[in-house]
């Protein structure tokens, strides 16, 4: 692995410095061992998988507030595990059980936590986009200070609801960080393929919505960028773009021929900008942790993803009831 | 422990591939996310990546092997200390299937009813309030915009959001007076983009509010329609139950008058297919207050469809300080005993009318207003059929795959021993909504084709 240098100096302690290490590392074995319960066949259907991007969610939760929203598209697992929560209820939703968030009933992209603010989990390209607004639109009305981090890709950033949204948030001044995570590719299609402009952040510029790139593989740039926009949205001045440069490592989802790319570019990013090698080169070469602490950390990342993985496997799939079930939030109606 | 490299499903419907090539041998090592092999799948040829680190200790299957099935051990990993000698030879036995036993869940999920005995229905025919009540006339106009004050001023977590509802008081006067007595944060005019404001208003719904999102018309609710479903009426049952959408959508649907296709349909039947949703289209004032008031109280997302001709019509209403009428519950607007008239809407204008002139001619024609499609009384509708053993339903919207089509199966699953006659359904033509005066009025039903129905259901 070559070194590089850091674009910012760590203006964070070392133990933050650890714990962006422990969450990006948590994600990518997680990820990993989804894929392979996925070639098991035990996880079905879509299962997009975050490697690579790991530094995009971890840089903004460390931007974020207790009581702040998180919405994403289809590729969430990163997501959910960086705001807290459980890999086990996650890993069994992948393997459709009645341990899994959703009790199997939403699968890869669908899960949900309202104790953890996490709004989901979105199948739909460019939905979440509105509807994190409304998040976002909530807060404002009810004035309680919080702000709503709207993940969606490069992919996404073309579809025509997403300028709807931008509008309506920019003319109600809503507390909304728009984070466009730009990996490149819409599922196979390079951006240059489908984006008329090379940035896509300026495009907040027709709606006087200020905003700028980040390098998403470095979690330190993602959390000064991602303090910088939160706080524009919690002094009111409205929503905020960042649009985040990363790369996915692996395919679109699991059924990817990886034709559109070449397997070079695809090695030289992980060579030259892992986001998860750049954390530890900065955690070793500044004395912040040991190669037997981060030996430890490696350890525990390797127990909690195996008890997920164990547990999403005996878990039971659900009750054959739960087909009826959540359909109302109230009684089910009679007939319908 | 030596761990076995299983060959992998690499698509949803992948069962066995071809092991294309090897890109490791015998003896190297490998980390997570090197490339080991090429697997030909049913859809394209896919680099497989080891996903522990070790060395590969042995090759099990052969590069150009066709046919692996998944889950077959096709080489053997080492960790750090172990050779290839520690290799148990029972390593290449076939792995066992992923758990697949989900033969028991179908023997038990709840099947739809089709050789039981029907249920016996058991309509609710009380009344919608109590005997005494003093009503007053009201437009159906006045009856929506009542609702709408009553419920905003009980729940300040209530707004109303859509195009013209605020300083216009509503193209079709619906929210007149709502900006003066609640302030532009809670009657908010959007700007054109149905799409985007009924995503913003699922999103507000899941952060604590209540909101009403007006659609101008619901022909244009087809821009947002897929907030509606996709996001609205799925996301409580995809989320385990964690998270409803308490919203209201609502505004006219269905043909007005002279405005051409685009802007003269029904969704009656499109929204009364979706689970999550309640379906709501009243016909009377006070069943537009009373069911817009429990809509809006409603933890459920409600689509709520008016009619812009009905608009003007007056009816009476109970004058009481909270008056709801609950989903679920049809209404017998005129007793008969020689058949039944099912209608909904703007359609029970044509199920009345013709019910008057039927008794002219000795024909007692019971008439039901559904009032709310989704959940559907069918009880009410089966109970009556039983009683006139015959059955017409009228509606605006195309034949195919209606409500009356939907009424005509449950009848013959629950009644058809009763029927003497087949169920006939009024709707509108299957054509699209032509803008010429005469081909409008005949691309609707009219009364006269419930008369025709009548007559022949009942061979007179």
């Amino acid at each position: 692995m070559s070194t590089r240098k850091s674009a910012k100096k760590p203006n964070v302690s070392a133990e933050e410095l650890k714990a962006y290490y422990r969450d990006m590392l948590l994600i990518r074995r997680f990820e990993e061992k989804a894929g392979q319960l996925y070639g098991m066949g035990l996880i079905g259907g879509f299962c997009h998988l975050y490697i690579g991007q790991e530094a995009v969610v971890v840089g903004l939760e460390a931007a974020a507030e207790e009581g702040d929203k998180r919405i994403t598209t289809y590729r969430d697992h990163g997501h959910m595990l960086a705001c807290g929560m459980d890999p086990k209820g996650v890993m069994a939703e992948l393997t459709g059980r009645e341990g899994g968030l959703s009790r199997g009933k939403g699968g890869s992209m669908h899960m949900f936590s309202t104790e953890k603010d996490f709004y989901g989990g979105h199948g739909i390209v460019g939905a979440n986009v509105p509807l994190g607004a409304g998040l976002a639109f909530a807060d404002k009305y009810l004035e309680n200070d919080r702000v709503t981090f709207t993940y969606f890709g490069d992919g996404a950033a073309n579809q025509g609801q997403v300028y709807e949204t931008f509008n309506m948030a920019a003319l109600w001044s809503l507390p909304v960080v728009f984070v466009i995570e730009n990996n490149q590719y819409a599922m196979g299609t390079a951006q240059k393929r489908s984006t008329s402009t090379p940035d896509i952040y300026t495009r907040g510029e027709a709606f006087g919505i200020p905003g700028e790139a980040v390098d998403g593989m470095d979690v330190l740039a993602v959390k000064d960028a991602g303090d910088k926009a939160v706080a524009h949205c919690r002094a009111g001045k409205g929503p905020y773009i960042l649009e985040i440069k990363t790369y996915r490592y692996r395919g679109h989802s699991m059924s990817d021929p990886a034709k559109y790319r070449t397997r070079e570019e695809v090695q030289k990013m992980r060579e030259e900008k892992d986001a998860i090698e750049h954390v530890r080169e900065l955690l070793l070469s500044g004395k912040h942790a040991t190669e037997d602490d981060l030996k430890a950390i490696d350890k525990e990342i390797k127990a909690i993803v195996n008890d997920a993985a164990e547990f999403s496997k005996d878990s039971p799939e659900p009750d054959a009831a739960e087909l009826w079930t959540d359909i109302y939030a109230d009684v089910a109606p009679q007939n319908a | 422990m030596a761990t076995e490299i299983l060959m992998p499903a690499l698509s949803p419907t992948m069962e066995a591939g071809t092991l294309a090539k090897w890109l490791v041998k015998e003896g190297d090592e490998v980390s997570s996310g090197d490339i080991i092999a090429e697997i030909e799948t049913d859809k394209a040829t896919m680099e497989f990546e080891a996903v522990d680190e070790g060395t590969i200790g042995k090759i099990l299957i052969a590069e150009g092997t066709e046919g692996v099935k998944v889950n077959t051990p096709i080489a053997v990993l080492l960790e750090e200390g172990e050779s290839a000698d520690d290799i148990d030879t029972s390593a290449a036995a076939p792995a066992p299937q992923a758990s697949d036993d989900s033969g028991a869940s179908e023997d038990s999920a709840p099947a739809p009813a089709q050789a039981k005995a029907p249920e016996a229905p058991r309509p609710d025919l009380s009344p919608d309030w109590p005997e005494g009540t003093e009503t007053k006339k009201q437009t159906v106009r006045e009856a929506i915009n009542a609702a709408i004050a009553e419920e905003m001023r009980a729940d300040a977590t209530v707004f109303i959001m859509g195009e013209e509802v605020a300083e216009y008081e509503g193209a079709y006067k619906i929210t007149q007076g709502l900006l003066d007595e609640f302030g532009s944060k809670r009657v908010i005019d959007t700007p054109i983009t149905e799409h985007g404001f009924a995503g913003i208003g699922v999103g507000a719904s899941w952060g604590g509010l209540r909101p009403i999102v007006e659609f101008m018309t619901w022909n244009f609710a087809m821009q947002a329609i897929d907030q509606i479903i996709n996001s609205a009426a799925k996301t409580l049952y995809m989320s385990g139950g964690q998270m409803g959408s308490p919203i209201v959508f609502r505004g006219p649907n269905g043909a007005a008058a002279r405005v051409g296709a685009q802007h003269s349909q029904d969704y009656a039947a499109w929204y009364a297919q979706v689970p999550g949703l309640k379906v709501v289209q009243p016909y009377s004032a006070a069943d537009a207050k009373g069911l817009l008031k429990s809509a809006i109280r409603d933890p459920n997302p409600v689509v709520f469809l008016e009619n812009e001709i009905l608009y003007g019509k007056s009816f009476d209403v109970p004058v009481m300080d909270d008056f709801t009428i609950p989903f679920g519950k049809a209404r017998i607007a005129r007793e008969g005993s020689d058949v039944t008239i099912v209608s909904f809407g703007i359609g029970m204008t044509y199920a009345l009318e013709a019910a008057e002139k039927l008794a002219e001619d000795g024909i007692d024609a019971e008439v039901i207003d559904l009032r709310t499609l989704r959940p559907m009384d069918h009880d009410t509708v089966i109970a009556s059929v039983m009683k006139t053993n015959r059955c017409v339903t009228v509606e605006e919207g195309w034949p195919v795959a209606s409500i009356g089509n939907h009424i005509s199966a449950v009848l013959m699953e629950r009644a058809f021993d009763y029927l003497d006659a087949p169920v006939i359904n009024c709707t509108g033509k299957d054509v699209p909504m032509p803008y010429a005066a005469n081909l409008e009025k005949l691309a609707l039903t009219s009364t006269a084709e419930v008369l025709d129905a009548v007559r022949q259901v009942t061979y007179r």
